[in-house]
């Protein structure tokens, strides 16, 4: 397993190094907004990243609540965790590009918004998982990713009529109109490496998460058998 | 007893049970209508709008007015039950779960129900209010958002009630699931009030939202409350 592990880390960094060698040297500077455009190749790969893991928690909660294996629960919290990691840089990178190209950091567009909305559902999937105590902890941090997961679309719909009602002229000008295939092949790229790199953080989260509950039965295993061996 | 009494039986003596609970404490009841009448006051302090203007800003400042209110009724919900156990109580007793969570829904409906009814009037005299669109419509809006808020609210609430800190949690895992029903409850009233456009979409988002988060409620309470 460790062996694994460690070839499948190098080959991320190898790929992570590729990727970054497609988007800032070989990638054709775009024409209007110059190297700017460049944050782009970070930015939605992470994008699908975290939609993705999102996916994967609602998938590990409904699994959770059917078969209660630990399993299933320990990939629950890791998704979530590393998504809401990739989720935060694509709230992070998006204003970094947004304020030299609209001039503003912020607008309360309708991607931008569905994709704040998501964060915060999932951080506050994060905070019950943390203020949540014993045993009971999966059963109702599945039972949130749950209701999360179906409010997604709900957001979506709703945030979308929201700014068609409101139209922003800022958008005008944005990405996504017919991309150079260099462009393509360098989005492609660093989409598998950060794909790989979010992997190997699940994998590594998923069997912390193992470690630290087969521990903590460990530890409540030997009071037990420490109380039962010192009573006569 | 020949047979078992049905689902809609339990829920209407659970219901029974906790109206008359809050007749005789009214625990809920004033603490809420206290705090929404400190928040209407305090955000009067905030702006001081021409009628046109609060035409715009109304529908936000009553349902957040409400939101708050809502969630100190909530917080109370579940925290008397835990009082001699009577949650474990209703754990070990054959009532569907179902029934438990519906009662509770319903109750805490009719709380906010009474709430609105009584912040409403306030809110048109503090902020010299006139509806351009038809008023009726606001009481559909009225109807489908209270729901809203009360059917994620009283699941959540039994959820956080299992957590550290508990009053602090419910706030925290509420407002970012309800943002599209507040988003919706907020634009169908603004538009109902000023007549600029249609509230319909926003009106069958609510009525989605509505009927999504009851289904997913009423299957998911089993789990939640024999959470060990």
């Amino acid at each position: 397993m460790k062996t694994l592990f460690n070839v499948l880390a190098v080959l991320t960094l190898l790929l992570l190094g590729y990727a970054f060698c497609q988007a800032m040297f070989i990638a054709p500077t775009e024409a209007t907004m110059g190297d700017v455009q460049r944050i782009f190749y970070y930015h939605l790969p992470s994008a699908w990243v975290a939609f993705l893991l999102f996916f994967v928690n609602f998938l590990a909660s409904v699994c959770y609540l059917i078969r209660r294996n630990p399993g299933a629960d320990a990939l629950a919290l890791a998704s979530a965790e590393v998504g809401v990691s990739f989720c935060t840089i694509v709230l992070l990178t998006g204003p970094i590009w947004a304020r030299p190209i609209w001039g503003i950091w912020w607008t309360w567009d309708a991607r931008l918004t569905s994709t704040l909305v998501l964060w915060l559902i999932y951080v506050s999937y994060l905070v019950l998982r943390h203020y949540a105590t014993g045993g009971q902890v999966p059963v109702l941090a599945a039972a949130l990713g749950i209701f999360g997961f179906v409010d997604v679309p709900i957001v979506y719909m709703a945030i979308r009529w929201f700014r068609t009602q409101h139209p922003q002229p800022v958008i005008a000008g944005g990405q996504g109109s017919g991309l150079d295939p260099r462009m393509w092949i360098a989005v492609l790229w660093n989409l598998a490496a950060f794909a790989m790199l979010a992997f190997l953080f699940v994998w590594v989260r998923y069997r912390q998460a193992l470690a630290s509950r087969a521990l903590e039965e460990a530890h409540a295993q030997a009071s037990l058998d420490f109380e039962t061996g010192s009573t006569p | 007893m020949t047979s078992a009494p049905s689902l809609w039986a339990i829920t209407r003596r659970t219901l029974a049970k906790d109206l008359r609970l809050e007749w005789r404490s009214k625990d809920a009841i004033n603490s809420m209508l206290f705090f929404a009448l400190l928040v209407v006051v305090i955000f009067s302090f905030g702006f001081d709008p021409t009628a046109e203007e609060s035409r715009k800003i109304a529908g936000g400042l009553l349902w957040v007015a409400i939101l708050f209110a809502t969630v100190v009724a909530l917080n109370q919900t579940w925290t008397r039950e835990l009082r001699n156990q009577v949650l474990d109580a209703y754990r070990l007793s054959p009532a569907p779960p179902q029934a438990l969570f519906l009662a509770k829904t319903l109750g805490n409906f009719i709380f906010v129900a009474i709430l609105e009814v009584l912040m409403v009037p306030l809110f048109v005299v503090f902020y010299n209010l006139r509806s351009v669109g038809p008023v009726w419509q606001l009481g559909v809006v009225a109807l489908l958002a209270t729901w809203a808020l009360v059917v994620n609210g009283t699941f959540f609430a039994a959820l956080s009630i299992r957590t550290r800190s508990r009053e602090i949690m419910l706030p925290l895992i509420l407002f970012p699931i309800s943002i599209p029903a507040l988003l919706a409850m907020v634009d169908a009233t603004t538009s109902i009030l000023t007549g600029d456009s249609s509230p319909i979409f926003w009106i069958r988002l609510l009525a989605v939202y509505d009927f999504v988060f009851t289904i997913v409620g009423l299957l998911l309470f089993e789990p939640v409350l024999n959470a060990e």
